[in-house]
């Protein structure tokens, strides 16, 4: 087994947890490096949607925007935005919503938005995109995203797209037709959804990974579920195929894409 | 019928102070030589309206040009932040710039109820974010026919559209393909709609299906070859994602960015010579 680093994991992790043939929803980053290591791994047939109008995308170096011209050439066929939002989205055709965030809760809400008062902000953050529909609509939601005590909050300033709410059955009082979060996928670990609370608890420590470190990058009290496991360490084949994308990417664009 | 005429007179003739202004494309066909040519004339407290500012309003933005701006994601793509809209928004610099901030989903329906002469658009959205306590044109509403609680938000009906696309015909018939993203929806919304070309032709020659905008439907046609830059043009241009990078540095801060845009567009005639003045900047790197 070779060494990888803790990002590696995180996306292999992540990538392992689209089914083949889902039709995914894919934001742009790390998101998006995940669900193209599934389609060059273990889901060939995953379906990739980007916003920007692409349905099954299959590029060979990841896009550093999310419309770039590799996304549409590669793609089975390109809409319009509008379509992609009212037909595929709330129509009801998409499994799996795969997001990034800068911070998340422990309900799996997601502000991408602003750190400090929205009216007077401390950070402005990008906003909003696609990800408060994606996070309703989806059949599934997972997340993705690089865990710290500044990402993992208590109580997030704002909250932009809805996960389980305030925990429970939130969602359904608020007519979401998606389950909403399903998954986060860390460097560290992966959090499911406690039964019942909905509250995101450890599932899987990635190998090495200490119940200390995790509770250290936490920003609320992290709880670890009874029959912990640890994730499967990267597989060659999976490492192989990530690091070949990630040079083809960083060959074409002169950056890597997906770490921002 | 559009007039086929220079970018500066369809800026000069249909872009007004006051105006509430699209410039849209998603990451691809933005109309950039567009927002060069409306700081070069100082066009003043326009409603920008585009669902990712991108450059192209972070330039409006910290020219000066804007009072208002709604949007629905603010980033400079695999790059990090807008620092013009960012400063503008944190600092109120060069001034006060008012938000309307949605998410994709209702922007997009906005345009469709825009191009549908509609009041208002309606979606399957907002529950639960925040984004309903900070922005009061997002309604709820309750299905006549099923009691389903929808969110509805203003259609969006810009004043003058600008989009850039890649062929147009003599008589001003317009065709562009690959990612199209809101633009023919934009361009039926306003009650003006310049375009941008990088090529003029006898015959589109345009497939069955194709999108077209006809002529009729259009206000001016201008033939501005590269006029995305440095978003792309399918089948002629690719993104020039160095740019994209080399934006964030310019663009952080006030006097950098005051002098790029002193020497780039208001000490160039148009975009032709911007084009030339960059190219020389950077074989001289």
């Amino acid at each position: 087994m070779s060494a990888y680093s803790t990002n590696e994991m995180m996306t292999v992790a992540a990538a392992r947890r689209l089914r083949n043939g889902a039709v995914c929803f894919v934001g742009i980053g790390l998101p998006s490096k995940a669900a193209n290591l599934a389609r060059l791994t273990s889901s060939p047939d995953v379906v990739l949607i980007y916003e920007s109008g692409p349905i099954g995308a299959k590029p060979s170096v990841l896009p550093l925007s999310i419309g770039d011209g590799e996304l549409a050439e590669t793609a089975d066929t390109v809409v319009p935005t509008g379509e992609i939002f009212r037909y595929w989205l709330q129509g009801g055709r998409i499994d799996v919503g795969f997001l990034g965030a800068a911070q998340v809760d422990k309900y799996g809400n997601i502000n991408t938005t602003v750190i400090g008062d929205y009216h007077a902000p401390k950070v402005r953050l990008p906003g909003a995109g696609g990800a408060p529909e994606i996070a309703g609509s989806a059949k599934q939601v997972l997340i993705i995203l690089k865990q710290s005590h500044r990402t993992f909050v208590d109580k997030l300033a704002f909250i932009t797209s809805v996960g389980h709410g305030e925990g429970g059955d939130h969602r359904k009082q608020l007519g979401l037709p998606g389950a909403g979060p399903v998954g986060i996928i860390t460097d560290l670990c992966i959090m499911e959804p406690e039964a019942g609370s909905n509250e995101f608890i450890v599932t899987a420590l990635h190998p090495g990974v200490s119940r200390e470190q995790v509770i250290e990058a936490t920003g609320w009290q992290i709880r670890f579920a009874d029959d912990l496991g640890e994730t499967a360490a990267p597989t060659e084949l999976e490492l192989t195929a990530l690091r070949e994308l990630e040079a083809r990417t960083a060959a074409a664009h002169g950056q890597t894409g997906g770490e921002e | 019928m559009a007039e086929l005429i220079s970018l500066a007179e369809a800026v000069q003739r249909f872009v007004n102070d006051g105006d509430s202004i699209a410039l849209e494309g998603f990451t691809h066909l933005i109309p950039t030589a567009a927002s060069h040519e409306i700081i070069r004339q100082n066009k003043r407290e326009l409603t920008l309206i585009r669902m990712t500012p991108d450059l192209v309003y972070d330039l409006l933005i910290g020219a000066g040009c804007a009072k208002k701006l709604v949007f629905s994601w603010g980033g400079n793509p695999g790059v990090g932040s807008l620092h013009r809209l960012r400063d503008a928004v944190e600092k109120g610099w060069p001034q006060p710039l008012e938000i309307e901030e949605h998410s994709h989903a209702a922007m997009a329906n906005a345009y469709v109820a825009g191009a549908s002469n509609l009041p208002f658009a309606v979606l399957r959205g907002y529950q639960g974010s925040d984004l309903v306590k900070v922005n009061p044109r997002i309604k709820f509403i309750d299905c006549p026919f099923t009691g389903e609680k929808l969110a509805a938000v203003p259609s969006v009906r810009p004043d003058v559209t600008v989009i850039h696309a890649q062929k147009a015909d003599r008589k001003g018939n317009v065709l562009l393909w690959g990612i199209l993203g809101v633009q023919k929806e934009a361009a039926l919304a306003a009650k003006r709609c310049i375009v941008t070309v990088e090529e003029i032709v006898d015959d589109l020659d345009a497939p069955m299906n194709a999108c077209v905008l006809p002529s009729w439907a259009l206000t001016a046609v201008c033939h501005v070859p590269g006029g995305a830059h440095p978003s792309y043009a399918l089948g002629y241009s690719e993104r020039d994602n160095r740019f994209y990078q080399a934006w964030d540095p310019i663009a952080r801060d006030r006097e950098t960015f005051s002098a790029w845009i002193d020497e780039y567009i208001r000490g160039t005639a148009d975009f032709t010579e911007f084009q030339a003045k960059l190219a020389a900047q950077q074989e001289a790197k």
